[in-house]
């Protein structure tokens, strides 16, 4: 049988295909066991995870909790703002200190780029990264792949827009190796500011302007304006931004296809996606919260089944 | 391995028709009773038994198929991960005599697990279980089925196999011995 190629889920740019396929094949279970009258299964009953949240996160959080607690899993909390943290305690302090309570695997969102491979050198416990910095949101990037498998049947083939603040997205950079490893072309979409100067690099298409590339896809991933990583103006005002690449209903309904719009949240409504859109059934954006949990579980599940007791 | 056929393709059609008999027997007419096969093997006895059932009641039998996987037992004493495969439960089992199928009942252990798997999907009347080979005297656990096509006396070492005509392209069941040698 078939078995990840890695033992911590660190970023989508280790995975391989068939460890994306996979985890797709076991959320496609988990996401029958989470509409059962009884969402919960046993497997993993013996194990605890602690979620580790240095960034603040409703999503995310809500969603690694409850598909632990659907696995059965032990779970324990730590948010950096009421913690030892505050006092001057480290990273690795902190982590090996919530280990030594016997702790099997832990899922973190950091400010730091690289926070999550630095901790997985460093402890001895699975890791899960929720978001690291402006680096990776590996989680994010899965089921938003899956959200597009289950909308449009394959991911293959597929052309998908990225539209935003790709600099300080790890989103947009999870996104785009997660989509190419399954096939699909990418486009990535927004200002000049806002944009990495050698993202061409990475094989992405690159466009200055949102009606054409809304023209060109299939899918449509409108990414908030990250403002609290902006420590400079990256353009005039948010209403300028908006007025170039918000997504209105009119732009979408004078389109010659209809496109898929999806959004990793939380929505600023009116700057990049205005209200009619994002509630729109073109938008997806709370089939993406629902796959969020069954697509935790599978990596979650897949991942513990490589923690080997002594 | 040494091959051994313990029941042939005609023992084996007589086997399913005795088999459905005796469900009819206890069920009547089925309107209390649904039938739900464990995957993966399990689904090939309840596909035959439901299509004879079908034929003999002129009447459509209610049909599930279960997944077990996330309820095992033996999660992470294995080397690669278990993949599960669909379960297919679209009724309501509630105060529902339940028959459970699956080819071969050895430890016990799967059969737990489904137990464990159904009761996700409520509180069912009564649960039975049927099985296309039982291996006596190897349970792990408390547990006997009510329904047997064949029992057989094995050693640990030794397997059983039931083949289906769709999948193996013959009905019959295999006991395979280790050659003397190892």
């Amino acid at each position: 049988m078939d078995n990840l190629s890695v033992d911590h889920l660190i970023g989508i740019k280790d995975l391989t295909k068939n460890d994306i396929e996979l985890i797709f094949k076991t959320a496609d279970s988990f996401k029958q066991v989470i509409n059962r009258p009884i969402k919960k299964v046993p497997s993993l009953r013996d194990i605890t995870i602690a979620n580790i949240f240095f960034e603040n996160s409703t999503r995310t959080r809500l969603s690694f909790e409850l598909a632990e607690k659907r696995l059965s899993s032990d779970v324990v909390n730590f948010s950096a703002a009421s913690s030892s943290v505050k006092k001057g305690e480290t990273l690795i302090d902190t982590v090996n200190n919530i280990l030594s309570m016997k702790v099997d695997m832990v899922v973190m969102r950091h400010s730091s780029p690289g926070a999550a491979k630095f901790l997985s050198e460093r402890v001895n416990a699975c890791v899960v990264n929720a978001g690291d910095g402006t680096h990776e949101h590996p989680t994010q990037a899965l089921l938003d792949a899956y959200s597009i498998r289950e909308k449009l049947g394959e991911v293959s083939g597929k052309k998908v827009v990225i539209v935003g603040d790709i600099l300080h997205s790890r989103v947009a950079l999870s996104n785009i190796y997660c989509l190419q490893k399954l096939g699909a072309e990418v486009m990535v979409c927004g200002p000049t500011t806002l944009m990495p100067k050698y993202i061409a690099e990475l094989g992405v298409k690159v466009e200055h302007n949102l009606q054409r590339a809304l023209e060109w896809c299939d899918v449509a991933n409108m990414l908030r304006i990250q403002l609290e990583r902006q420590d400079i103006k990256y353009f005039p005002s948010l209403r300028e931004y908006s007025m170039q690449y918000g997504l209105t209903k009119e732009i979408l309904d004078n389109l010659s296809k209809e496109i898929v719009v999806m959004h990793p949240g939380p929505i600023n409504r009116g700057v990049e996606i205005t209200s009619d859109v994002a509630d729109s059934k073109q938008s997806i954006i709370l089939q993406q919260v629902e796959n969020g949990v069954a697509v935790r579980m599978a990596v979650i599940y897949l991942l513990a089944s490589k923690i080997k007791r002594q | 391995m040494e091959k051994q056929v313990i029941l042939n393709s005609r023992h084996f059609e007589l086997t399913i028709n005795r088999l459905c008999y005796q469900l009819i027997e206890i069920h009547n007419d089925f309107s209390e009773t649904v039938l739900i096969g464990l995957q993966p093997r399990g689904i090939n006895v309840l596909t035959r038994v439901k299509s004879r059932l079908e034929e003999i009641l002129e009447k459509e039998v209610v049909c599930g198929n279960l997944d077990i996987t996330f309820y095992r037992d033996d999660f992470r004493r294995r080397e690669a991960p278990l993949i599960p495969s669909a379960t297919n439960i679209d009724f309501v089992i509630e105060n529902k005599n339940v028959v459970l199928m699956d080819d071969v009942l050895y430890t016990g252990r799967t059969i737990r697990a489904g137990l464990d798997a159904l009761l996700a999907f409520g509180r069912p009347k009564k649960v039975e279980l049927l099985t296309m080979i039982d291996r006596r005297f190897r349970r792990d656990l408390p547990i006997s089925a009510d329904y047997v096509g064949k029992t057989v006396d094995t050693l640990i070492s030794e397997r059983v196999s039931v083949e289906w005509t769709e999948i193996e392209g013959e009905d019959k069941v295999v006991l395979f011995t280790p050659d003397a040698n190892g």
